[in-house]
């Protein structure tokens, strides 16, 4: 099987991002979540690049420049996240996430 | 030292200081209540004689001090002072006789709780009564007498927890009412006739004679203002206030409702002398001469010593309407003065009498107080001698004369004269009666057999006002009429009539001696005993003492009518207007019902159905979140599957 650089990058993002969802959803430990989600960004940032690296007009470097927004985002979006879980530590001395459902209807 | 008709408002306004001063002072300052309105009033008494000096350099001149009060359509309301000898003699008369009582009162009304009210509304009296004096426009003049009014209200109300002298108040003031509206009109129609209300206004004052040629004379005009006069001076028929105004306090009946306010009528009338014409003054004469009759034969019959004072007062009264009425207005005004002096001296007479005798006024209750009252007595007796007119010395002998002498000149007719000459006999009859029971034969009760002098605050002033009722007499006797003459240049005094003089010495010998025969000689020796006129003519003493039933007429005819007027006046308030408004406020309600409903069934209903089906749909929604966050997170694989299969399967592109 003979597969282009580009194949090759999205198959592994795709496992990249398939192993960060298995994650997220089978850890009731919250940390352990978010760190699932963040794989799940990173084959997301993965893409950007092989699409700019390989793609019809890699001159100006856009990918780049959305992969560094999107790391720059996810610090924040990180730090908010260990916030939340310091606050729900608080309220119930645990972090799991199934007992985190204060806010059902 | 004259005063200058400028600063005349100085004399009322000195006694208004004092009533604000008493207002507003502690109620247990008792001297300086009272010691304010003495001092008050002792300087208007001096002022007044400053402002006698002036008006007497120049009797003939009516000196004004006019002054536009407001600003009223295209002209001004004006309001003046006038000074001219009736100004200044009236002063000095009310000031004078005024003093005497607040003196005199500070001793009646020693042991009473509100002592400070008294002297308020004394001042008040004395201001507004002198306010009244002095004013040269019929409005300044009117707003006082009403102020009069209300002082007399108050003052013979002053004992209001008894209900009879509540009662009394009210009595007085309705029935003066009734006559004020009368000289409102008056003055409404006068002011209507000619534009204005000054009396002396530099040729254009309703009294001088280029603006009475004009009026041409009008006989409804005076008649109304008499109204007024007929009211405060207790003229018949309106007459009956007086004797119940005797519920007050006797300072008050002496000042006021003997001496000072019932004259303000006779005043009235002697002011506008020059309005009246030969037709009003007609009326006046017989008013006057009536109601004198009237009231002395009520006196005849009364058994309470101020009531007795009261139809006498009623009854001198009407003498000087009827000298008004004759037309010698300045013999109605010396009449008016001595006759101050002297019932003033009676009333403190009687109130030394009933004071000393534990508030004791029936005469057949009293008695034997010649002996332990000896300055009480004598005062009184020189009173009572002035009120009958016993000759050459008293004053009251020389002003009825003037006044008879009068009458008898007066060419319409001789009735007013032969009214007047009954009027004598029966005034040296009553007045010998009281003397009789009052203060001879034995004690009939205990409080008259306690009964003792009172201090000096009391009988000084009674000695003053026994000179006065002695001296005053001789300013105006037919050989020197001093008075007269001062008052009015031109008046004509009827010097002659011996004839006329001696029938009337001889009536009030006859009335004093048929008075002493009845009373006197044999006298009473217990206090139920009848009278011994009620004996001999029984049923015409009752009518008498009942007053000629005037109560019991006015009640069955007006008090009836007016009563008859109330109901139908309720009945129509009740049903006709309170019906109506029921109509309309039942209206309203139904409105108001028919609008809930409408609300609350059409446009509530719609909108609470429609948010009821909104919060179940959204609570049904509501379920969706389980707060399960990997619940979520599987949702949101799940569904980003079916897009990768619905790109896949779809061809994208």
């Amino acid at each position: 099987m003979n597969l282009a650089p580009l194949q090759l990058c999205l198959l592994f993002s795709s496992a990249l991002f398939c192993i960060g969802l298995i994650g997220a959803l089978s850890r009731s430990n919250t940390i352990l979540v978010l760190l699932g989600i963040e794989l799940m960004l990173n084959a997301a940032n993965l893409n950007f690049i092989a699409f700019w690296r390989y793609g019809a007009n890699s001159e100006p470097a856009t990918g780049v420049m959305f992969v560094i927004f999107a790391i720059a985002v996810a610090a924040a979006e990180a730090a908010v996240g260990l916030a939340l879980v310091i606050t729900i530590y608080r309220h119930q001395k645990n972090i799991r996430l199934q007992d985190a459902t204060r806010l059902k209807g | 030292m004259g005063l200058s008709v400028q600063f005349l408002w100085l004399i009322p306004a000195l006694p208004l200081l004092a009533a604000g001063i008493g207002s507003i002072a502690p109620s247990r300052d008792r001297t300086l209540a009272s010691g304010t309105a003495i001092a008050a009033l002792a300087l208007s008494f001096l002022l007044s004689c400053g402002a006698l000096l002036t008006a007497l350099a120049n009797p003939a001149d009516h000196a004004t001090h006019n002054f536009a009060w407001f600003e009223l359509g295209h002209g001004a309301v004006r309001l003046g002072w006038l000074l001219d000898p009736l100004t200044a003699l009236m002063c000095i008369m009310v000031t004078f006789v005024g003093l005497l009582i607040f003196i005199f009162s500070t001793g009646y009304l020693r042991a009473d709780a509100r002592f400070k009210q008294f002297f308020c509304f004394l001042s008040l009296f004395a201001a507004a009564m002198l306010g009244l004096l002095i004013a040269n426009s019929l409005l300044l003049l009117f707003i006082c007498w009403e102020l009069v009014g209300l002082a007399s209200y108050l003052l013979i109300g002053f004992w209001f927890h008894k209900p009879a002298a509540a009662a009394a108040a009210k009595k007085a003031f309705i029935t003066t009412r009734i006559g004020d509206l009368g000289l409102l009109l008056g003055m409404v129609w006068l002011y209507d006739s000619t534009g204005s209300l000054l009396f002396y206004d530099g040729g254009n004052g309703v009294l001088e004679p280029s603006v009475l040629a004009a009026l041409g004379g009008s006989t409804a005009i005076g008649l109304l203002i008499f109204c007024g006069a007929v009211g405060k001076s207790g003229q018949f028929p309106l007459h009956v206030w007086l004797p119940d105004a005797m519920e007050g306090p006797t300072p008050v009946s002496a000042l006021i409702h003997a001496a000072t306010m019932v004259a303000a009528g006779v005043f009235l009338m002697a002011r506008v002398f020059p309005l009246l014409t030969p037709d009003a003054l007609t009326v006046i004469a017989l008013t006057g001469a009536i109601t004198a009759l009237m009231g002395a034969l009520i006196a005849v019959a009364q058994n309470d010593i101020k009531r007795i004072l009261a139809f006498s007062t009623v009854s001198q009264l009407g003498y000087m309407m009827l000298a008004i009425g004759v037309g010698s207005w300045t013999t109605a005004i010396f009449h008016l003065l001595t006759h101050a002096c002297f019932k003033a001296l009676l009333f403190l007479g009687a109130g030394s009498v009933i004071h000393a005798a534990h508030h004791e006024q029936d005469i057949r209750q009293l008695g034997g107080l010649r002996g332990p009252m000896k300055t009480t007595f004598a005062t009184f007796a020189i009173g009572m001698m002035a009120l009958s007119g016993v000759p050459f010395i008293f004053s009251g002998f020389w002003s009825k004369e003037a006044i008879l002498h009068a009458a008898h000149a007066w060419d319409v007719s001789q009735l007013p004269l032969y009214l007047g000459l009954a009027a004598v006999v029966l005034t040296a009859f009553y007045m010998t009666r009281l003397m009789a029971e009052v203060f001879f034969g034995a004690a009939r009760s205990d409080a008259a057999g306690h009964a003792q002098e009172n201090p000096p605050t009391m009988t000084v002033p009674l000695g003053l006002l026994a000179v006065c009722a002695v001296g005053l007499g001789f300013l105006g006797t037919p050989y020197w009429p001093w008075l007269q003459h001062t008052l009015d240049p031109l008046a004509h005094v009827e010097a002659g009539g011996y004839g006329l003089m001696m029938v009337s010495i001889v009536l009030v010998a006859l009335g004093l001696g048929s008075g002493w025969a009845i009373y006197g000689r044999k006298s009473r020796v217990k206090s139920s005993a009848a009278d011994p006129l009620a004996v001999r003519a029984p049923s015409v003493f009752a009518f008498l003492a009942a007053r000629m039933k005037f109560d019991e007429l006015y009640a069955a005819t007006f008090g009836r009518l007016n009563h008859g007027l109330a109901v139908f006046a309720d009945a129509l308030d009740r049903h006709l207007w309170d019906g109506a408004v029921r109509f309309f406020s039942r209206l309203g309600e139904f409105a108001g019902v028919v609008n809930r409903e409408t609300d609350e069934g059409a446009l509530n209903g719609g909108f609470d159905a429609t948010s009821e089906g909104l919060r179940k749909r959204a609570h049904s929604y509501s379920r969706a979140q389980t707060g399960d966050a990997h619940g979520y997170l599987l949702m949101v694989a799940f569904g980003f599957v079916v897009l990768v299969f619905a790109v896949l399967l779809g061809g994208a592109r």
